[in-house]
């Protein structure tokens, strides 16, 4: 089943083009991986995808089960399945991670015309994925992400995306500023969530966090468009011969 | 009495006015010579003005104009409703006083036990009663403020209270000042004494009943919290949307004593709380915060002078303002620290959040640091909410208005909770979150 087809997508920022006539199919239980060098444009699709304002869709659309995702607002977004793991989760001092998950689980339920769950439910939930992902019980009643170092943030984001449970999960450099104990950590959790009916896009710049989380596409990204694509061993090509081969061919 | 007190134009007042309303109020002995004394020195000066520093942004001249006339002593109906508005916010577990229209209502109050440990008498009976002349004197002192001098020539009535030493007043004590009428003033002055390592709260409600427009409120409280003593003091003002409302609160705190001062201003069309607390005793304590929700043309100024009169004294102030519309929000918070008050600490931190583009706040800390060893810090900002928090929370599933309710909440949060006791700290919260409701 086609969960995310992108067609002939144009990005700009401030009149300027950024994404330039992208396509990208991505069906259920699938895994792509995204790479290309720095400003390619990679975080800016994985922004337009999640509904970020700010950017102007000048041409193409996007769609996910069917359904025109740019009419959507983000929330209803996250509420349908969309998850997106930021290159650079912000921090929000005087919002507790333990409140934050909660309101947000609550909310997207809600939007899923599921019940909220209970606090012994919902307790049970956070402390089961925060154990497999390292995360402490004090790291759950700080402000989110507040004080945490760049791994800590990055585990915060996979164990949201485990709480939501959603169907399309697009990581975004998730794999920044791990050492590789982190690395290990974060990608077992994302490793137990894929299934049949998950898709996932893990964006990156290195070939090294494919080694974990084996893709089943990869597709090159420069200058704003897919410039190659084919199946995981197109990544050790790229590591072997770098990028530089793609950015005269966009 | 359809006179007004003063004049935009002069900004002062002739003294055939205090002649009339003298016959009015309260006072035996020589507490109308008191308030003739008073009026004189507020007539010198008029109403405060923006050349005034103190009242730079808050230019009340300009803003008010004039002083309205005395409100009429409540009748039968304008106590019923002020009865059914003081039970909405009535704060759990507190004994509570009722001012209406500037005049105690003793058939809307009710100390219930506390009867036996609180003495509490009301202004008029402590003016009036001759054998107090000196108490009279002290209760309405006056400082270099205009409108502290006018409410001391024009104070109707308000509250005495006393805490004898060592006890500890486990109930809040609410004073509930309401307003009834329309297009006039009310001047209340309370009084507030805690002897020698007494503890108590005591809340102040500002609010309006229905059908009460475009009056004026003018409340002093002056306080003293003796060696050792705790005081807790709230005031919450949320006043008809076109009354103006100027409350002065003048607190010395004794040694080894502890002030905790919160202000929140929700509701107003003019409103300034102004609070000078002078730390007099070694080791005291000041812990002074507060928010202002602002919408609609609210425009709310906080000023909290702190005297850090002897060594050893710590004061820690955070503010916070949401401003919408075209609200302003003011801040001034000056820090005196004496020549000889060595190891002083203190902080003070102000923020506001602007909602909208014709929102504005002023923000103003003033330092004036007299001793070498002492460590003090201040840091105030203002702007609008960041776009990528918000964002993160709706990629997260909360709607732009919850998204923005979280984030506003979180924020005000960071002054609510230094409210030490937990009721308290929970009824300050439904009033923040009932405004941020009605926003929408
Ligand atoms: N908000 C923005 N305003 C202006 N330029 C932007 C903005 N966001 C991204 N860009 C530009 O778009 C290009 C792609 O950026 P980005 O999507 O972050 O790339 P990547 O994630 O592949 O490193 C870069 O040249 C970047 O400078
Ligand atoms: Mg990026």
């Amino acid at each position: 089943m086609t969960l995310l087809e992108i067609q002939d997508l144009n990005v700009g920022v401030d009149s300027r083009e950024i994404i330039r006539g992208l396509d990208l199919m991505v069906n259920a239980g699938e895994v792509h991986a995204i790479m290309g060098p720095n400003g390619s444009g990679k975080s800016t699709l994985s922004h337009v995808i999640a509904g970020k304002p700010g950017y102007e869709v000048t041409g193409g659309h996007i769609l996910f089960r069917g359904e025109d995702l740019l009419e959507m607002e983000p929330n209803e977004r996250a509420a349908k399945g969309v998850f997106l793991a930021f290159q650079y989760p912000v921090e929000i001092p005087g919002v507790t991670t333990m409140n934050f998950l909660r309101t947000a689980l609550n909310a997207q339920r809600k939007a899923r015309g599921r019940g909220e769950l209970s606090t012994p439910e919902f307790l049970k939930k956070v402390r089961e994925v925060a154990g497999s992902l390292n995360i402490t019980r004090d790291m759950l009643k700080r402000g989110v992400n507040v004080g945490f170092s760049g791994g800590e943030k990055k585990r915060n984001e996979v164990l949201q995306m485990a709480l939501f449970e959603p169907s399309l999960c697009i990581l975004d450099e998730i794999d920044s500023g791990l050492d590789i104990d982190a690395l290990r950590i974060v990608a077992s959790g994302i490793n137990g969530l894929r299934s049949p009916e998950r898709a996932m896009i893990v964006i990156t710049h290195y070939q090294r966090l494919l080694h974990y989380i084996v893709p089943d596409y990869v597709h090159v990204m420069s200058k704003g468009r897919v410039v190659k694509s084919g199946s995981k061993e197109l990544a050790l090509e790229l590591e072997a011969c770098g990028y530089a081969q793609f950015e005269t061919a966009a | 009495m359809t006179q007004v007190l003063a004049k935009a134009d002069a900004g002062c007042a002739t003294s055939n006015f205090l002649a009339s309303a003298l016959e009015r109020l309260p006072g035996a002995g020589l507490v109308p010579h008191i308030r003739a004394r008073a009026f004189e020195a507020y007539a010198r000066a008029g109403l405060p003005h923006r050349r005034m520093e103190a009242w730079r942004y808050t230019d009340l001249r300009a803003l008010i104009g004039e002083v309205l006339p005395l409100a009429p002593r409540p009748d039968a109906a304008a106590l019923a409703r002020a009865k059914a508005s003081a039970r909405r916010v009535a704060v759990d577990q507190a004994v509570k006083l009722v001012l209406v229209d500037g005049i105690f209502a003793p058939e809307l109050s009710d100390l219930g036990e506390l009867k036996n440990e609180l003495h509490v008498q009301s202004l008029r009976e402590v003016l009036e009663n001759s054998a107090t002349g000196a108490m009279a004197g002290l209760v309405l002192s006056t400082t270099d403020d205009a409108v502290i001098a006018l409410n001391a020539a024009m104070a109707s009535d308000g509250l005495v209270i006393s805490i004898a030493e060592g006890n500890t007043i486990r109930r809040p004590i609410q004073i509930v000042q309401v307003a009834t009428g329309s297009s006039v003033s009310a001047f209340t002055r309370s009084y507030l004494q805690l002897d020698k390592g007494a503890h108590a709260t005591v809340v102040q409600s500002f609010i309006s009943a229905e059908g009460a427009s475009g009056y004026q409120a003018n409340d002093v409280l002056i306080a003293l919290a003796g060696d050792e003593a705790s005081l807790s003091h709230l005031r919450i003002a949320a006043d008809a949307a076109d009354a103006v409302n100027i409350s002065s609160g003048i607190i010395a705190v004794g040694t080894r004593a502890k002030l905790d001062l919160f202000s929140m201003t929700c509701s107003g069309s003019i409103n300034r709380y102004q609070g000078f607390v002078t730390l007099g005793g070694e080791g005291s304590k000041l812990s002074a915060n507060g928010v202002n929700l602002v919408k609609d043309k609210l425009h709310a100024d906080t000023t909290i002078v702190v005297d850090h009169a002897v060594p050893h004294c710590t004061s820690r102030q955070k503010f916070r303002a949401v401003v919408d519309d075209c609200g302003r929000s003011v801040f001034q918070g000056r820090i005196v620290v004496r020549p000889v008050a060595q190891k002083t600490v203190a902080s003070l931190s102000t923020r506001a959040l602007l909602l909208s583009d014709q929102a504005a706040a002023d923000n103003k800390p003033e330092l004036e640091i007299s001793a070498d060893d002492v460590t003090c810090s201040h840091g105030a900002t203002s702007g609008a909410l960041d776009n990528n928090l918000v964002f993160y929370l709706r990629a997260r599933g909360l709607s732009e208005m919850d998204a923005q309710m979280l984030l506003i909440k979180a924020f005000i949060g960071e002054s609510i909770e230094e409210i030490f006791a937990d009721n308290l700290r929970d009824f300050v919260t439904a009033q923040a979150e009932h405004w941020l409701q009605e926003r929408l």
